[in-house]
């Protein structure tokens, strides 16, 4: 049993390497990865796992930081942007946001490049209908939905060539 | 989020146990897609959760000789969605699953803790009502089982004492010849209104058949005075489906929230019982 105010030991890799941090139960995993490991790509937006800015992959999978506690990823490997921006095979991914300026404010492209990445991973030519729906929530209010399909396609695109 | 001491059972045993002891002080912790957002606001609060993953007896999906599904505690709405056994068997189960709220969600979100938290705007309890599906609950004092029906019995409210814990939802594939459609609508991102039907034909006439509807009432509900009227009448006549609808729109429990008037969702479900009776009668025809 852990305390209130007693801290876990979270052992994790995040973006390539392994780091070991002490959180309380009731600590997000957002504010793990914002104030203890200076990650600041994932946003705390609408907070309730509906608008998808703080969108992070655990163990490859999408989920929303601003809800799942720090202390699940005990063992796992978690993926930030910081990590796709470092990542020079994610360039394909990143560079067809820019070039199609599927960016407007930004706030939202952290999490719509890993939603993105995610989608690719498990199914690499996804039609407009399935990148659609995947990516149904994650939330742009800048309305670049056109774009972000755009360069996604152009992302499944460029893999296929390259 | 207020802090709360976090306990970590390894069996199902030492999990009701540790539930017992902390009573209403405790609360179950599956994926936390909907107790850690009323935590969060201050709506709920606890000293101590208790956090079902990590028993392994209650892990993942499975499908049974009998021809049974077994969904366990631990089970995401993802991992149901992409099990090879629910895609196999129970196609619409697979579907609806892939529909609830989004990717991030469905990776955390466990299927039973949905049922648990009895959140009305929500479609697994409404689907699993469909298929007379039930649960197994483990408490310090024994095992039993109970339909969804009995199961939950209100806006987040279920029949469960403080120390039960729901292991498993057991789905009990449709009987041959019977086809089910499950509808839902909404603009927000939880579900407006769903409506399951499953039926079965012989001769031109309905045979068997099962309305569901969640959502629009404070709790999923079987709409039996609508299958009445729709049992031995016949399925190419336009009428009889419009009259099931009239019947479940008028008997539903509809209320009034941020997702409409009562008024407004009769009239979705005197629309959609009729949709989702067409789409399941074509779903036996091919």
């Amino acid at each position: 049993m852990v305390q209130a105010n007693e801290k876990i030991t979270v052992a994790f890799n995040v973006n390539g390497g392994d780091v070991e941090i002490g959180v309380t139960p009731e600590t997000a995993l957002v504010d793990m990865l914002r104030d203890g490991l200076l990650l600041k790509g994932a946003k705390r937006s609408c907070d309730m796992q509906v608008c998808g800015a703080c969108t992070v992959l655990v163990d490859g999978l999408p989920v929303s930081a601003c809800t799942v506690p720090a202390f699940e990823v005990r063992g796992k490997s978690v993926t930030t942007i910081e990590g796709i921006a470092a990542d020079d095979r994610m360039a394909g991914l990143t560079d067809a946001f820019i070039d199609n300026a599927a960016i407007q404010c930004g706030f939202c492209t952290p999490g719509m490049v890993l939603a993105a990445k995610s989608l690719l991973d498990c199914n690499p030519h996804p039609s407009e209908a399935e990148i659609k729906d995947y990516m149904r929530g994650n939330i742009c209010r800048c309305t670049g939905y056109k774009k972000i399909v755009e360069a996604i396609q152009e992302a499944a695109r460029k893999a296929l060539q390259g | 989020m207020r802090p709360f001491r976090l306990y970590e059972p390894t069996t199902i045993k030492e999990t009701v146990a540790r539930l017992s002891e902390l009573g209403d002080d405790g609360k179950l912790y599956a994926g936390g897609t909907e107790l850690l957002l009323a935590m969060k606001t201050g709506l709920l609060q606890y000293d101590g959760l208790v956090n079902v993953k990590t028993v392994p007896e209650l892990e993942g999906v499975s499908f049974s000789n009998s021809g049974t599904l077994n969904i366990g505690a631990r089970a995401t709405h993802s991992t149901v969605e992409h099990s090879a056994d629910v895609i196999a068997h129970a196609p619409l189960i697979a579907s609806v699953e892939h529909r609830v709220a989004n990717v991030r969600v469905r990776n955390v979100g466990t299927v039973v803790g949905n049922l648990c938290f009895a959140e009305p705007h929500s479609d697994p309890g409404a689907l699993l009502l469909l298929y007379e599906a039930e649960v197994d609950i483990a408490s310090p004092s024994g095992t039993r089982s109970a339909s969804v029906e009995e199961l939950v019995v209100g806006p987040y409210e279920t029949s469960l004492a403080g120390d039960e814990l729901v292991t498993r939802v057991r789905v009990p594939l449709l009987p041959n010849g019977m086809r089910g459609a499950y509808l839902k609508f909404g603009y927000h991102h939880r579900p407006t209104l769903g409506v399951g039907a499953a039926v079965s034909v012989t001769d031109g006439k309905f045979v068997d058949i099962r309305l569901t509807l969640g959502s629009a009432p404070p709790k999923p509900t079987r709409m039996r005075d609508a299958e009445a009227v729709l049992r031995g009448a016949a399925v190419d006549d336009p009428a009889v489906a419009i009259e099931a609808g009239r019947i479940a729109a008028e008997g539903c429990d509809a209320i009034d929230d941020l997702h409409g008037s009562a008024e407004y969702k009769r009239h979705l479900v005197q629309v959609f019982v009729q949709r989702a009776l067409t789409e399941a009668v074509e779903r036996g025809v091919k």
